[in-house]
């Protein structure tokens, strides 16, 4: 008898426990997945990205660093090595024939080259890459301007974003980001080709990636392989306007 | 803290009915319990947010393989928590713990002291930075009233004689003692309480704000001064989680003081704005 009630009466403690837990922990991701309350905490996002435009010059820059203040290890992050044969060939062959398209809404849609992309003017910048993740590290970054691929394709009035393309699948999809004509046009937005002073490893995103120095890092599009004008982010992925953004609800807007 | 209602005349054998006094407007009030409310959501999707990177650095930039004064991690079959050169082993509630489902985890901070409670950056995010306009506007409406209202002047100022060290040890004293003010003198702020309040208020608060805001790359480019004032974004994040700390040193100490106080008394005075004078010793109740 004791045998067997002494168990019992244990087993009953555990799931009282676990009863009186459980219900709260429950109802805490319920709130958190109702529609209604996710609707609101969106509100957040949108107000950042107002105020942020509203109140900081939409030219400002990001902090310029020396050499001195490098990471001494320039932390890679998502993806580290595409996978597939295309992506392969490429870079055994020194992404010699990689193109990046520039389409969408242009006057005169581009193919570049490398070789096209380092001819144009460069623009070399120290800067600090903040991971949504909490981590920071110091690079230097070399490439060309955005804004200037952005004016050599005759970007038309009607665009209002600027949509990344990738190389990379991660799971079911290609990579993708997108941003706004006001950080496409920023000066320190740039398609970077080398970092540290020498060509971008492929852990970093080679041959080319972007940088968004006023955003999270997730937003620095790696591999690079289209740039496309857009009117509006609908029916581009889920339509969220980047890979993150649709799959787990990452803001579109990485200011802060 | 003005009105005191006309206390009945006492008369032989009637047991003298506690005076009540006015004691917090209704601003407070409302600041008060939206901002607790506002702080605890801060703290819980906070600590998920530090799931994500659960290490701390000095300095402008800091990442895994950068020196961290700070790291809740994880052996395989431990968590712990080491600060500086000091390791202690915190197995079953940082670093590796098992969540109400009994499977084990090893983020830093376990489920029940996290929002969402498994991890979940984005949700965490996204409630975090909401809250965090609750908490700016919230406080910025607050300091303003309390600027202009009267409450900082009337309640909060510390008058001359209060700074004496001799006023602030007696005050000490009388804490640990757990003698506190009866009648009159308790519908009043002590030293204490007063730098208590301060310090939230008009320091710890802001801080937090300050330095929430130094972690933001598009504030950074705006503001670049941010980052100068605390020493670099890394800084800035390592600081924003000390205070986070200091604020719960604060609720703690508080709740502590409301219990010892008379939890009823004080609460419905938060609620309602009436206070009970606690009678003078030696009186009747």
């Amino acid at each position: 008898m004791t045998s067997f009630t002494m168990p019992r009466r244990q087993l009953i403690a555990r799931v009282g426990g676990l009863a009186a837990t459980l219900p709260l922990l429950s109802a805490c991701d319920a709130i958190n997945e109702a529609p209604a309350v996710r609707k609101i905490l969106s509100m957040g996002e949108e107000m950042n990205r107002a105020s942020q435009r509203a109140l900081i010059d939409r030219n400002a820059l990001a902090r310029e660093f020396s050499r001195a203040d490098l990471s001494p290890i320039f932390r890679a992050n998502g993806t580290r090595l595409p996978a597939g044969t295309a992506y392969a060939a490429h870079a055994a062959s020194g992404f010699a024939d990689w193109r990046v398209a520039v389409t969408g809404l242009v006057a005169r849609p581009l193919s570049l080259s490398l070789a096209d992309i380092r001819a144009m003017p460069q623009r070399t910048q120290i800067t600090r890459h903040d991971c949504v993740e909490g981590w920071s590290a110091i690079g230097q970054w070399t490439g060309v301007q955005l804004s200037r691929i952005l004016a050599a394709a005759g970007v038309k009035d009607s665009a209002r974003y600027i949509v990344f393309r990738c190389a990379d699948r991660i799971g079911d999809a290609l990579y993708y980001e997108s941003c706004d004509m006001v950080d496409a046009r920023h000066p320190q937005t740039i398609l970077a080709w080398a970092l540290n002073d020498a060509v971008l490893p492929i852990a970093n995103g080679a041959p080319l990636r972007l940088r968004i120095e006023r955003q999270l890092g997730y937003k620095h599009a790696k591999y690079v392989t289209g740039i496309e004008a857009v009117a509006s982010l609908d029916g581009i992925g889920a339509g969220k306007g980047g890979y993150w953004e649709d799959r787990i609800d990452y803001e579109w807007y990485a200011g802060i | 803290m003005a009105m005191a209602e006309t206390p009945a005349a006492p008369t032989a054998n009637v047991a003298t009915p506690p005076v009540r006094v006015y004691r917090h407007r209704r601003a407070t009030r409302i600041w008060h319990w939206i901002n607790a409310a506002t702080l605890l959501i801060l703290l819980m999707s906070g600590l998920m947010i530090f799931n994500a990177h659960p290490r701390l650095y000095w300095g402008e930039y800091g990442a895994n393989n950068d020196p961290a004064w700070l790291v809740i991690g994880s052996t395989p079959d431990t968590g712990y928590l080491r600060v500086g050169s000091l390791r202690v082993e915190t197995t079953g509630v940082l670093g590796r713990w098992t969540d109400a489902k009994g499977v084990e985890k090893t983020w830093a901070f376990p489920g029940w002291a996290t929002i969402p409670t498994s991890y979940n950056l984005a949700d965490a995010r996204r409630w975090h930075l909401f809250f965090a306009w609750v908490l700016s506007i919230g406080l910025t409406l607050y300091m303003l009233w309390a600027a202009f209202g009267g409450h900082l002047k009337k309640d909060l100022h510390v008058r001359r004689g209060e700074w004496s060290p001799r006023h602030i040890w007696h005050d000490i004293k009388q804490h640990a003692r757990l003698r506190f003010p009866r009648g009159e003198e308790a519908a009043r702020y002590g030293i204490l309480q007063k730098l208590s309040y301060i310090g939230v208020i008009f320091i710890l608060l802001p801080i937090m704000i300050a330095t929430g805001l130094t972690m933001s790359p598009g504030v950074n480019a705006g503001a670049p001064w941010l980052l100068d004032l605390f020493g670099g974004r890394q800084s800035a994040r390592s600081i924003h989680f000390i205070a986070a700390w200091a604020l719960v040193a604060f609720f703690f100490v508080h709740i502590a003081m409301v219990l010892l106080a008379g939890p009823v008394n004080e609460i419905r005075s938060m609620v309602t704005g009436w206070f009970r004078l606690p009678p003078e010793r030696g009186e009747r109740a």
